[in-house]
């Protein structure tokens, strides 16, 4: 019987640094001071948000007018189950709203039941500024919002954009028997059927086949190390303190080599061609990972010779 | 003339909703090149050009599509490129690189596991990250609102929009418009199914298609043309790009027509915008509301209008791309 | 209706830096589009496509970010193509936009190449820990560093060429106004003296990272008609797998099979002799002499003496990246155009203090992914 092949949450994260140039640092500055700008397009037309360049001729638009906090609903969509990062966290109303002054509409949020098109809204402003768009939490029906007035603030050119997105990453088949063996302390490849090459982690398609590897060979927890290097330098989301050595590892018997760490001797003694075995993590901390291997360490015996492994490189 | 192209094989994944199978769309591929391969007698080595399609986004990994070409058992060094588009493009590109005549054949692929991620959330990361897309506008929402345009503008109506998602997926629209809202004018009938899939085509030249299947799908012509990323400055009631690239394309005349429409409404806003008449089967495959793997539903559409073409017909593939459909391709094909 | 001449009309780039915080996306590639449009002498209303290519879309935080460019871009109303493949996307991109007039589809393409790398980290990006997967990866350095320490060891090469090539490079950028890093001060000692970040890469043989663009404007035939043009002689495009049993991460055969179609293409079959300057993808010194000898220049385990003996240097035999190449400006995307671009421009005559006297045919070159994609073309200042 076959399991279900494993998977694991992904998770990518990070706070883009945006830089805004004339025409949207005076938008976003805009912004922060309670004033909402667009740019007079070269057919004449006043488009909000400002596009900073022209969406019919494509010429740089420097033209900023500044347009009205309240506006008209040109089209709607509810959104009953608000998504992370959207503007309200409860049920509210996508809308096209043509600002008084501008000639096209901006999307943005709705907070009121019984929006409709033609409905009269205004901008409800977040207390604090610099955040782009998001310093208008959202519009609401212009006759019980009340109206704000612009106040001062620091010219803005850079925008923060945080983006956080959540995946699930999936193994392959092969890849997941290998996990689960990791799991039990068993090294399992894989042999191509096609070019008999035995493959660690095994394959869902050997790469020069374009076949899943099949016949399963359980390889020793030692090998040589092929090629290195030495990592001295510390990078975000770094997850092994440098230096480190990260070396490609050929277990006897495979016919790839994967990347892990060597420790257990100063990182300037390592060698291409070294004797190595698996430093295995205690058995209590396993898990579907080839971080069940803490590292691989010397093992003392003579190196291989390079012609051993020339073609490995 | 030999400088005409030909569609010679496609081959799909199953549309599931969930592949147990990796991001890179390995397990996907495997089977569906060796069916697009087998039915013309090709073995990988006799393609002269590979071209695919797929996000990183959608795969929430940088360089997701190098996996991918394990898949192919790309050693020899094979011909390739890929575009970060929906394989209608890459195919596009294929096509031209037949017409260069640097190659006779061609193999395009695309893939996307959609189920990965978020879909609607991930497809906000298309808008403008200056002044939209920090607001996290979604696909559904987006589309909801061009929906309503149309419904404003008595373009459509709800009932319309069922009907069309009633053909696609079947079921009774009477029935479909009893059901709740899922984003108000939208239900969830009108939008496509979150899809995992993948699909193949095979290119060749004229002189080498006939010999590679008795019914090639001649490519008369492939046009393509984006609009302005300002949604407030565009008619989302319409398709000003469709009607470019169909016009720039000869579209005239076809019987057939493969939409890449994943939202109901924009079945009809194409129907309208091309011109369509109730003479045209649109599509016959079931369309995007059956299944719509992201990053090949468009090759698809080329794909399904090939093997649906009958002899001294005309056929018209459409793809798009982006948010409410602001990058449109249109493909004319012809079997004698 | 079989290949049609194809021709660079015109290059334009941006002015590299490790954070350019005066533009937007927009308005970094409009800048290199500008100056594009400006040496052709032509406007968007010429252009009849365009094609965009940049790396990884996490660099940005932008799906698909030509969408979103493409008034900036002037695609709007025409046909726009994205291409993506890894680092040699820029290289892709020209080639792409070459086969568009070659199939005659087009007559004026537009072909643009970008990268912000200071929105976000781009190690960060390129090392992010996949779940089941030993979290050794270290970038692209700790990626590349092994493969140069088996070239060191295959080729019995003296650690001092990487460093040799550091200089050259730094020292040829010091006279590219574009350039992201000038060091006209640059030594040999001062390269060695330089942090070793992934042993055997040190800093000073590193790559930057740059915000920058770079735009070439291609023609058929009749728009190339009477205007100093960078004929296209050849392109080619090869791609194998990352990783397989016995592969050669050191001279990968992808790139072989790409050189030896490109210089068949050509006519060309000794390339040392019959090419006047070279723009090549090193992204980290060390690749130059692995290059060399990928692309068919020298032997196996030769190349390092071409460097050795400085004849890669401006002057020399085979002048390579006389623009300062990755190793001084890297927005990773354009990294690859640039170097298509810089060949052009050196075979029109228009590379100002790096021009390569008398150069009338040129080759430029990238690679991405692990080794594994390898893009290249021939210019030159005659008809081929």
């Amino acid at each position: 019987m076959t399991q279900a092949p494993l998977s694991a949450p992904l998770d990518i994260g990070f706070d883009y640094t945006r830089s805004l140039g004339p025409t949207l640092s005076r938008f976003v500055t805009g912004l922060a001071q309670r004033r909402i700008h667009g740019a007079r397009g070269t057919d004449g037309r006043v488009h909000v948000p400002p596009p900073e360049y022209d969406p019919v001729s494509g010429e740089p638009l420097t033209d900023l007018v500044e347009v009205a906090h309240t506006g008209t609903v040109t089209s709607w969509c509810r959104q009953p189950e608000p998504l992370a990062g959207q503007p309200l966290q409860r049920p509210f109303t996508w809308a096209f709203i043509r600002l008084d002054g501008a000639d096209t509409p901006m999307l943005h949020a709705v907070d009121a039941d019984d929006v409709h098109t033609g409905m009269r809204v205004r901008a409800r402003w977040a207390d604090t500024g610099g955040n782009g768009v998001r310093d208008i939490v959202c519009f609401g029906p212009e006759d019980s919002e009340p109206a704000v007035e612009p106040r001062a603030a620091d010219d803005l050119t850079m925008l923060t954009t945080p983006i956080h997105l959540s995946y699930r990453h999936s193994a392959s088949p092969e890849e997941s028997r290998y996990l689960r063996g990791l799991a039990d302390g068993k090294l399992l490849g894989q042999r191509c059927p096609a070019c008999g090459k035995v493959y660690i982690p095994p394959r869902g398609a050997c790469p020069t086949d374009g076949v899943p590897t099949e016949e399963e060979i359980e390889l020793p927890d030692r090998g040589i190390v092929t090629t290195f290097c030495i990592v001295n330098v510390p990078f975000l989301g770094q997850r092994i303190k440098p230096p480190y050595v990260a070396a490609y590892i050929l277990l006897d018997g495979a016919d790839i080599p994967f990347l892990h760490l060597v420790l257990g001797c100063a990182a300037d003694e390592v060698r291409m061609g070294m004797r190595v075995e698996a430093a295995w993590k205690p058995r209590d901390e396993w898990g579907t990972t080839l971080e069940n291997i803490d590292h691989f360490r010397p093992t003392g015996e003579p190196d291989a010779p390079y012609d051993s492994y020339a073609g490995h490189l | 003339m030999t400088d005409n192209v030909s569609v010679v094989s496609f081959a799909q994944a199953p549309h599931v909703r969930e592949t147990h199978g990796t991001t890179n769309g390995v397990e996907m591929l495997v089977p569906i090149f060796k069916e697009a391969l087998d039915n013309v007698g090709l073995s990988k080595e006799d393609i002269g050009f590979w071209c695919s399609g797929s996000s990183d986004y959608l795969a929430g990994r940088a360089f997701s599509f190098i996996a991918a070409v394990d898949a192919i058992g790309a050693f020899p060094p094979i011909h390739e490129s890929h575009v970060e588009a929906d394989a209608a493009w890459a195919l596009y590109e294929a096509w031209v690189k037949i017409r260069t005549g640097e190659v006779d054949t061609a193999l395009v692929y695309g893939f996307g596991k959609s189920s990965a991620g978020q879909l609607r959330r991930v497809l906000a990361m298309q808008l403008d990250p200056y002044t939209v897309g920090p607001l996290w506008p979604d696909a559904v929402s987006i589309a909801g609102l061009q929906a309503r345009f149309g419904l404003d503008a008595g373009l459509w109506t709800e009932r319309d929009m069922a009907e069309v998602a009633a053909r696609g997926r079947g079921g009774d629209p009477d029935e479909l418009l009893r059901r709740p809202y899922f984003a108000d004018p939208l239900r969830k009938h009108d939008c496509a199914p979150i899809t995992d899939g993948a699909a193949v085509v095979i290119l060749a030249r004229d002189d080498r298609a006939r010999d590679l299947t008795e019914r090639p799908a001649r490519i008369t012509s492939i046009h393509h043309r984006v609009e302005t990323p300002h949604l407030g400055a565009r008619d989302l009631t319409t398709s000003p790009s469709t009607v470019a690239a169909a016009k720039a394309a000869g579209a005239d005349g076809v019987t057939l027509a493969e939409l890449h429409t994943p939202f109901s409404h924009q079945e009809i806003l194409l129907r309208q915008a091309l011109g369509l008449g109730d003479e045209v089967r649109v599509n016959p495959s079931g369309g995007p509301l059956s299944g719509n793997p992201m990053f090949a539903a468009g090759l698809a559409r080329i794909g399904e209008a090939a093997t649906r073409i009958r002899p001294g017909e005309r056929a018209l593939a459409h793809a798009t791309s982006g948010p409410a459909l602001q990058q449109n391709l249109v493909c004319v094909l012809e079997a004698d | 209706m079989g290949k049609q001449r194809a021709a660079v009309l015109g290059v334009g780039q941006t002015h590299h830096r490790s954070k350019r915080l005066d533009v937007t996306m927009a308005g970094l590639c409009r800048e290199a589009i500008d100056r594009a449009l400006a040496d052709a002498g032509l406007t968007f209303a010429d252009i009849d496509a365009v094609v965009l290519g940049k790396a990884p879309d996490l660099f940005e935080g932008v799906m698909m970010p030509e969408l979103m460019l493409a008034d900036a871009l002037g695609a709007t109303g025409k046909p726009l193509l994205r291409v993506h493949t890894a680092g040699s996307v820029g290289g892709s991109t020209a080639n792409v936009a070459a086969s568009l007039v070659h199939g005659g589809e087009h007559s004026r393409v537009l072909a643009v190449a970008f990268e912000k790398q200071s929105e976000s980290n781009a190690m960060w990006a390129l090392s992010i820990s996949v779940p089941f997967h030993m979290p050794v990866g270290a970038g692209a350095g700790g990626y590349f560093a092994p493969h140069v320490r088996s070239y060191i060891r295959r080729s019995g090469a003296p650690s001092h060429i990487g460093a040799l090539v550091a200089v050259k490079d730094r020292r040829n950028g010091a006279k590219n106004q574009f350039a992201h890093l000038r060091q006209s001060d640059i030594t040999l000692e001062s390269v060695q003296a330089s942090a070793m970040l992934w042993d055997p890469i040190r800093y000073d043989e590193t790559c930057p990272s740059s915000d920058g663009a770079c735009a070439i404007v291609l023609g058929d035939e009749s728009a190339a008609q009477g205007r100093d043009a960078a004929w296209i002689h050849a392109t080619a495009m090869r791609t194998e797998p990352t990783t397989f049993a016995g592969r050669d991460q050191v001279n990968p055969r992808a790139g072989r099979d790409a050189a030896a179609a490109l210089w068949r293409e050509a006519g060309i079959d000794d390339p040392l002799s019959q090419v006047d300057a070279a723009e090549i993808y090193v992204p980290f010194s060390w690749f130059e002499p692995m290059w060399l000898e990928n692309l068919g220049f020298t032997e196996e385990g030769q190349g390092w003496k071409l460097t050795e003996a400085g004849e890669t240097e401006l002057g020399g035999r085979l002048p390579v990246n006389p623009s300062g190449g990755v190793l001084s400006s890297n927005p990773i995307g354009a990294s690859g155009m640039l170097r298509f671009g810089e060949a052009a421009m050196q075979v029109m005559g228009r590379a100002g203090e790096h021009q390569v006297d008398g150069a009338r045919i040129a080759l430029g070159h990238a690679y991405g992914g692990g080794s594994q994609y390898f893009s290249m073309w021939v210019v030159g200042a005659e008809k081929p």
